[in-house]
């Protein structure tokens, strides 16, 4: 469990190191200085350069990099080109808007997949199944921002339920901030919880096929016996690998869905940050993301070990 | 379960058949701007309503499923033309130095959702639909590379590729001959989904300001411009919305069509 | 009074008629072996008992257990006999458990969810069932995953899990059929034991005429969903009344006479040759331990000979295989053909590739279903420099297909046209159709029913005397072994332990290794001396 653990851990730090890298190429790609877009076609030579000193941007390629990296393992992320201010500072403001929207989103989604992919495959072929495919069917083909703008046009404008928009803030306690990020954490999760659903029942499906469900039977379990008993915890390994990437897609889908409902989280910022050119930002966010993608799948391959002994005892 | 297949089959040609009489005749010009019929909902001349700029939706919703499904085609088209030589390459070279360069490589790139790779894109290079290619088509990349090399593996446990390897065949050899075409059912329905899921992506980015930009019409655009008008013209975030979900759900019931047709094992199994 | 009576047994799923009127009875103590080829609605039977069928399944009959109808039963009532009154072992002991829970809690849970015994009672009974089957605590904690046991160990698991509530009635489908010989043996003892110890009727089903014949009381034997013949085991053995039932007795124990050769000309050589497998590291920065899977092993293959490989699974025989086809590389040692190593630095030799062909034991997974036969059995061409085209070529095609029993006509069929045992003919088809200097024949006939066996091996035999073939001939069964070849090795653990002629080293092992596996072999009593008071 520990030389597993160890090897997934050395992975992810060198998963994380060629993402940073490739990163930063790209932003380096980019054409135009920085310094003389910040202060426009007229400035003067010293002044942009003084500039780009003060911007660290007056060194080697591989120095920068390192740099930026070095700096980032201590919570410091460089200076917006745009606002002068720390980046760290802007981008922990809106991460506490995202991130809680994107696990929000995961947990309802999850809350909702499991019963029903597993109602579904225990009714499977009948009725209630049916209903079940037919609803994920159709929840899968609805892009999650326009079924936002419908939540939006049903209970915030007309019924008047939520807010039309809007962040209120984890100040007046957490209910209040949550019930602001209620609509949009369902219209992320509902698409996402049709594909985790349908996933739930066809491993589920599978494993109902496997010798070792016709021995629980055997033993004289029931039925539904042996699909708790035996099929969930079997069905977890291949629901586990969905749920980890959900969550990418979630946090993702959390700064187009932020862009319905006005949520000044991670999606404003880049999108404000891409037209003002503020790369930095830019690329911040973007290693943010790829990050946090990168430690959840980390955190599911540990899950697997949880979950399957025979990794455990493996490599 | 041909039903599927069907229904799928009509609501997604449907789409194509709009897409490509779009490009010899649409109700209007797409682009015509005519403020004193703004905001019409459907009339016997404009059959799905006007926008606020009084241009004709049927119009824009027929091109604009050309940008879709032109981008979603190609990203497929770019996933698979990599994906599936990387799959079987490291399928073939199974526990090698390139088989692991490959699946970490395609971990790696698993970690960049679509979204992340538009951003950057055109953070450096400024927007287009170009971008929404690009960024769907790397996304797809690792999609079929995954899949490719796990049905090769087993097909390289299989007997009859250790007669091959009997007969003195090479390992590209056997790869092409007897692994792709008993992998090609499993990657077209594959394709089905990639192709629908990268329509909701298209329609995401396009949304955000990342995809296609004026003045070509875009599903995901058309709703941008709706949002603000949401309350009182429905019609403008209603209809685009059908449109995505009816190609996508049309697709995904291809897909399934699809792969109970071309697999009658699994014409028992699944019912 | 009957433990068991199956009256008058019809089922059938999809339309499709599974059994016909099947009757059966077992006493209580009794052991009942059902026999027959694939498709004889054995394995059916067993399920129908347990009621563990296809949901689109009709049934119609009864099956009485202990004066109660079971086809009457509601799906609750069975939930409480299956487990209780009747147990239940597998085929497959490999998946035959669920993977992700401890082998404790998997045997308690038959105890538990039929609320015999209270938890600290279930868990003492847990222990006293685990350690009948011999698999004692001490060695084997309750805290064991199933992939921590061999299969052996695994179906000893599965058998806890049937006799932990002492049922009145066991029922083994196949339980040995993926089980080594010695293995087999043990399992069998432990069945036998159970059974008289707890006065358990065994419900027996198994397609191995040897095993019904060591320990069965009652024989039934089914063909297409119907009974043949039914009877005491040692009457039935000494006065067969269906020629069915004698076609398969004679054909499991099918002996056929190869033609004589005299030839000593060393064909193929291997000398030394070591393989050894890279295990997974055990500790952060130890170095990696090795398998070693083939451990210096020598042997000659003279021209015209016919050489037995015989030995447990995992012993390296496969291995061995794929070496001397040039398809895995040797850590050291020579494998020669004629002179000519099989392997070139690292990529293998096609000049002495050309020479050798093999035939594999699954005829259903060692063709591509996409190709037809005459592309299929041609696929060797590629070996040579100038391949047969047009004409020459579908000559050369007819010419195999007919000398392996099938017509030329076949050339033109898809794969998934033929039975297995016609894919067997055609895979020897293909081995043979580039007139290799050596066939190696992977457990060739190990996946075929008894009855197709036979014709195979009558086949093999044709097939020396038109070609003069020298082969290789790898197999588990040694019954088979010892009818098809001249010379035998014995492998055991990577090692040849012995080689000998084979008649001698059958009827006079030197090895213990090779005393045991004979000796756990079951084998059918000699039907000639029991029947000849019936001629």
């Amino acid at each position: 469990m520990i030389r597993y653990s160890l090897k997934r851990l050395l992975s992810l730090v060198l998963s994380l190191a060629i993402a940073s890298v490739v990163i930063f190429a790209v932003i380096e790609v980019a054409p135009g200085d920085p310094a003389s877009f910040m202060l426009g076609v007229n400035a003067q030579e010293d002044t942009l350069a003084a500039l780009r000193a003060e911007l660290g941007l007056d060194v080697s390629k591989a120095h920068r990099y390192l740099a930026w990296v070095t700096g980032m393992l201590s919570g410091d992320f460089g200076t917006s080109y745009t606002y002068r201010t720390p980046v760290a500072e802007m981008i922990s403001d809106r991460l506490w808007v995202s991130l809680p929207l994107a696990l929000f989103a995961l947990a309802l989604s999850t809350l909702i997949a499991f019963p029903a992919g597993i109602y579904a495959a225990a009714r499977r072929g009948k009725a209630g199944d049916m209903a079940v495919m037919g609803a994920t069917q159709l929840g899968v083909a609805i892009p999650n921002f326009w079924f936002a703008m419908m939540l939006v046009l049903i209970f915030a404008i007309n019924l008047r339920w939520f807010g039309a928009g809007g962040f209120a803030g984890w100040d007046d306690g957490l209910w209040v901030g949550l019930h602001s990020l209620t609509l949009p954490a369902i219209a992320l999760a509902l698409p996402q919880a049709a594909i985790l659903a349908r996933v739930m029942r066809s491993a589920l499906l599978d494993i109902l096929g496997e010798d070792f469900m016709r021995t629980a039977r055997a033993k004289g379990l029931s039925r539904r016996q042996a699909l708790w008993r035996h099929g969930v915890r079997n069905a977890m390994i291949p629901v586990l690998t969905i749920i980890g990437l959900q969550f990418s897609f979630l946090l993702a889908g959390s700064i187009i869905i932020e862009q319905v409902f006005y949520l000044p989280g991670l999606g404003r910022l880049v999108f404000q940050a891409i037209s003002s050119r503020d790369l930095i930002v830019v690329e911040s966010v973007v290693m943010l993301l790829v990050f946090a993608v990168i430690t959840v799948n980390f955190l599911v391959d540990l899950a697997y070990a949880l979950v399957d002994p025979r990794l455990r005892s493996r490599t | 379960m041909s039903r599927n297949l069907v229904l799928g089959g009509l609501l997604s040609s449907l789409v194509a058949l709009a897409a490509l009489v779009s490009f010899v005749w649409t109700p209007f010009d797409y682009a015509a701007i005519d403020i004193p019929n703004k905001l019409k909902t459907p009339t016997g001349e404009h059959w799905l309503g006007t926008d606020h700029f009084g241009r004709d939706m049927m119009s824009m919703l027929m091109v604009g499923a050309r940008t879709s499904l032109a981008v979603a085609l190609v990203a497929v088209g770019i996933g698979m033309g990599l994906g599936v030589p990387l799959g079987l390459t490291a399928a073939a070279r199974k526990g090698s130095w390139l088989d692991e360069v490959i699946m970490r490589g395609n971990d790696l790139v698993f970690a960049f959702p679509s979204l992340v790779i538009a951003i950057l894109i055109t953070a450096v290079f400024g927007a287009g639909a170009v971008n929404a290619i690009i960024a769907i088509g790397i996304f797809n990349i690792p999609v079929f590379a995954r899949i490719t090399r796990g049905a090769a593996l087993s097909l390289w446990e299989r007997e009859f590729i250790l007669a091959a390897r009997v007969a003195g065949k090479s390992s590209a050899r056997i790869s092409a001959e007897h692994i792709l075409p008993n992998v090609m059912n499993l990657l077209i329905v594959q394709g089905t989904i990639q192709f629908s899921l990268g329509i909701l992506a298209e329609a995401g980015l396009s949304y955000v300001g990342l995809g296609a930009q004026p003045p070509t019409p875009s599903w995901g655009r058309m709703l941008a411009d709706a949002q603000t008008m949401v309350s009182f013209a429905p019609h403008l975030a209603l209809i685009p919305g059908f449109a995505i979900i009816l190609t996508v759900l049309g697709l995904n019931l291809m897909g399934d069509g699809l792969r109970d047709w071309l697999d009658p094992r699994l014409r028992v199994a699944r019912t | 009074m009957s433990l068991l009576q199956i009256h008058n047994l019809s089922l059938s799923i999809h339309a499709f008629d599974v059994l016909k009127g099947v009757s059966l009875t077992i006493a209580p103590g009794e052991i009942v072996a059902v026999t027959g080829e694939s498709g004889s609605g054995k394995s059916m039977t067993a399920l129908a008992v347990m009621q563990l069928l296809p949901d689109s399944t009709r049934i119609t009959g009864s099956i009485t257990l202990d004066g109660v109808d079971l086809l009457t039963q509601s799906e609750g009532q069975m939930c409480a006999v299956r487990g209780a009154a009747v147990g239940m072992i597998f085929q497959e002991p490999m998946t035959a458990l669920n993977p992700v829970k401890t082998i404790g809690d998997q045997v308690m849970e038959t105890i538990l969810i039929h609320k015999a015994l209270p938890k600290d009672q279930a868990l003492a009974r847990t222990i006293e069932v685990l350690d009948r089957v011999g698999l004692p605590t001490d060695r084997f904690p309750l805290s064991r995953f199933p992939h921590e046991l061999s299969g052996g160990q695994r179906q000893r698991v599965v058998i806890a899990m049937a006799i932990a509530l002492r049922p009145k009635l066991l029922i083994a489908d196949e339980p040995t059929t993926a089980l080594d010989v010695t293995t087999q043996a043990q399992i069998l003892d432990l069945l036998k034991g159970l059974a008289k110890e707890y006065g358990m009727g065994l419900l027996m089903i198994t397609h191995d005429l040897a095993v019904v014949a060591d320990m069965a009381d009652q024989i039934t034997v089914m063909r297409h969903g119907e009974v043949i013949e039914t009877g005491a085991t040692q009457r039935l053995l000494r006065d067969m009344q269906h020629p069915y039932t004698r076609m398969l007795f004679e054909a499991s124990n099918h002996q056929v006479t190869l033609p004589t050769v005299q030839d000593q000309t060393p064909l193929l050589t291997v000398q030394n040759v070591v393989r050894d497998y890279r295990l997974p590291r055990t500790k952060l920065f130890a170095t990696p331990g090795h398998h070693r899977a083939v451990d210096h092993v020598s042997f000659t293959l003279n021209q015209g000979e016919r050489l037995g490989l015989v030995g447990e699974s995992g012993c390296g025989k496969s291995t061995l295989t794929r070496a001397i086809l040039g398809l895995e590389p040797v850590q050291s040692g020579q494998i020669q053909m004629q002179g000519q190593s099989v392997f070139t630095g690292h990529s293998p030799n096609l000049a002495v590739r050309r020479d050798m062909q093999v035939v594999f034991q699954d005829p259903f997974g060692s063709f591509n279903p996409r190709h037809r036969v005459d592309r299929l059995v041609t696929e060797p061409f590629h070996l040579l420099d100038t391949p047969p085209k047009g004409q020459e070529r579908s000559d050369l095609i007819a010419e195999t297909l007919l000398a392996v029993g099938l017509s030329a006509s076949d050339a033109t069929k898809y794969i998934h046209e033929f039975s297995g045992g016609q894919r067997q003919r055609i895979a020897i088809a293909r081995a043979l159709i580039i007139r290799p200097q050596l066939i190696l024949f992977d457990e060739a006939v190990s996946a075929l029913d008894v009855s197709v066996r036979a014709q195979i091996l009558d086949l093999l035999v044709e097939l020396c005397e038109a070609y003069n073939l020298t082969y290789l001939f790898i197999s588990h069964d040694l019954s088979v072994v010892r009818t098809v070849t001249d010379r035998v090795l014995v492998m055991k653990s990577g090692q040849i332990v012995e080689q000998g002629e084979t008649e001698q080293v059958f009827s006079n092992p030197q090895h213990p290794y090779t005393a045991s596996l004979i000796a756990a072999a079951p084998q059918l009593p000699e039907l000639h001396a029991l029947q000849s008071e019936h001629s």
